[in-house]
């Protein structure tokens, strides 16, 4: 069980928390093509190792909050506000998972 | 060497030293007509049915770890057609169809038991959801029949009917066809016919990158060096979304951890498989006498195949709930598997953005029981270049066109 830490309340385990999806997606405008909508919509990265996304710590505090989280290890490198921009682009060399 | 009563008897004699490896564990060659790019259920029933339906036999499979331990070994070897909409319906009844036959077909056992699958309704809403998904059916020619309360019962004594149970059960409905089939066996099965067929599989083979000569791919590079192909198959599951950033386009897919877990072996107890969709939980009794059970998905992307002991607990109270005579059972292994799940729970089978390159994936939480069909729908479009009639409704291009197919509700899974 991932032990996450909450920007509000601190360390919780995961059973409190939901997960949201993929942060920092921008949403089209109405004018934009059923192409640029239905990727918007459906089409993710969907990586293996560094994955940004919105968490709601849900039996908590009630609140939304950002983690990048490496989806092979599960370690969380950091945890950010919902409003705070994507942290730098080069992730720290450990977020890549062992080979396998 | 064909399997038969015949061979084990001249065996019998001969201190059973006859027997030969089943398949062929081969090396790349440095080109084929086609790679598929997997070696579980699905990329070794592509490659079978390209060998036998399409007299393509050039083929290789390339498997990064050994065949079948990916999800085809992480499932909980359930069997079934019970789906809403009438695209669904065909591709997964076909399926089953070719389960049917599939030992006769493969000379190898793949111990199907249409046991029966048995839904349970908690509550009169579940009740009247069971009667619109058993009337779909039937109306979709796949039989099905409602239950009562006393039939449930009947069908399942070890079920917690008494007045105080935690989840009530008001009856049911049942696909008497459905019910479990010996996973390691499909993988092994196909294996073994595709290999005679002279289809190379080649394990430890990890793709690396596409080739591509204007924008076409032309074949792969591997740890095990360059293999060149006039097409190219994907079959990774849960994994792909990383070989389509390999190649250069993006999926709606998101991988997510699956849960199954089995108790310690015990007599026979359970002659059925039991679905409770209000809580999730699925439970069988393996060939061994284990308690198969599972659940819901660890509800966040993951790669990692363990699954959350969170989860695992919810299985289980869930399983308890519905039949408390486990709770005294040890638990004896837990795993999780990575799917690939799709808004629509339905898949994808069909051409990709890039030229020669094809893919299935998308099956979610219930690619074991569309092996056949995803193999035989694959195959049908590498060697034609045309989507197979089942396949056409289940292309990429729908989360564009916006015209999905929301099996949500039949996955069985909660998402």
């Amino acid at each position: 069980m991932m032990q996450i830490p909450c920007i509000y309340c601190g360390l919780r385990d995961e059973s409190e928390f939901t997960c949201g999806g993929t942060s920092h997606l921008a949403r089209p405008g109405l004018e934009q093509s059923d192409r640029t909508w239905g990727e918007y919509l459906f089409f993710r990265d969907n990586p293996k190792g560094l994955h940004l996304e919105r968490w709601r710590h849900s039996q908590g505090c009630g609140q939304w909050f950002n983690i990048a989280r490496n989806t092979h290890t599960h370690a969380i490198l950091s945890v950010y506000a919902i409003t705070d921009p994507p942290p730098s682009a080069d992730p720290p060399p450990s977020a890549d998972p062992p080979p396998s | 060497m064909k399997y038969s009563a015949w061979s084990l008897l001249r065996g019998a004699l001969s201190g059973q030293r006859h027997w030969t490896a089943a398949w062929r564990d081969a090396s790349p060659k440095p080109g084929y007509d086609v790679i598929i790019v997997g070696g579980g259920g699905h990329g070794l029933a592509t490659a079978y049915y390209l060998a036998k339906n399409h007299r393509i036999t050039r083929v290789a499979v390339l498997e990064r770890g050994w065949i079948g331990g990916g999800n085809t070994g992480r499932n909980t070897t359930i069997v079934r057609s019970n789906y809403l909409y009438p695209e669904s319906a065909r591709l997964y009844d076909f399926s089953l169809q070719l389960y049917e036959g599939l030992s006769q077909a493969l000379n190898f056992n793949i111990m199907l038991s249409q046991r029966g699958l048995v839904l349970l309704a908690h509550s009169r809403h579940d009740l009247d959801a069971m009667s619109r998904w058993a009337n779909a059916m039937r109306m979709n020619g796949i039989a099905a029949e409602l239950l009562t309360r006393a039939q449930v019962g009947a069908l399942v004594p070890a079920l917690d009917l008494s007045p105080t149970a935690r989840l009530p059960v008001l009856g049911g409905f049942t696909q008497r066809r459905g019910g479990t089939a010996r996973h390691d066996a499909i993988a092994w099965g196909y294996a073994r016919a595709a290999s005679a067929l002279g289809v190379d599989i080649i394990q430890n083979c990890e793709v690396i990158e596409f080739i591509k000569e204007g924008g076409r791919v032309v074949g792969v590079n591997t740890n095990r060096g360059r293999i060149r192909a006039e097409r190219t198959g994907i079959a990774a599951a849960g994994h792909s979304s990383v070989l389509a950033k390999l190649a250069g386009f993006r999926l709606p897919v998101t991988s997510y951890a699956l849960q199954a877990m089995v108790s310690e072996p015990i007599k026979p107890l359970l002659d059925t498989v039991i679905l409770s969709p209000g809580t999730g939980a699925y439970v069988s009794q393996s060939d061994k006498g284990e308690i198969v059970m599972g659940a819901m998905l660890d509800l966040f992307p993951s790669y990692a195949q363990r699954g959350s002991f969170a989860v695992t607990q919810a299985i289980i109270a869930a399983t308890l709930e519905l039949f408390p005579s486990f709770s005294r059972l040890n638990l004896l292994r837990q795993w999780a598997g990575i799917v690939d799940v799709v808004h629509d729970s339905s898949p994808i089978i069909g051409p990709t953005p890039v030229p020669n390159l094809f893919i299935n994936c998308g099956w979610g939480t219930g690619g074991f029981k569309a092996i056949p069909v995803g193999g035989w729908t694959l195959a049908h479009v590498l060697a034609t270049g045309r989507s197979h009639p089942l396949a056409e409704p289940f292309q990429l291009e729908r989360f564009i066109t916006g015209r999905l197919i929301d099996e949500a509700a039949a996955s069985g899974i909660a998402h």
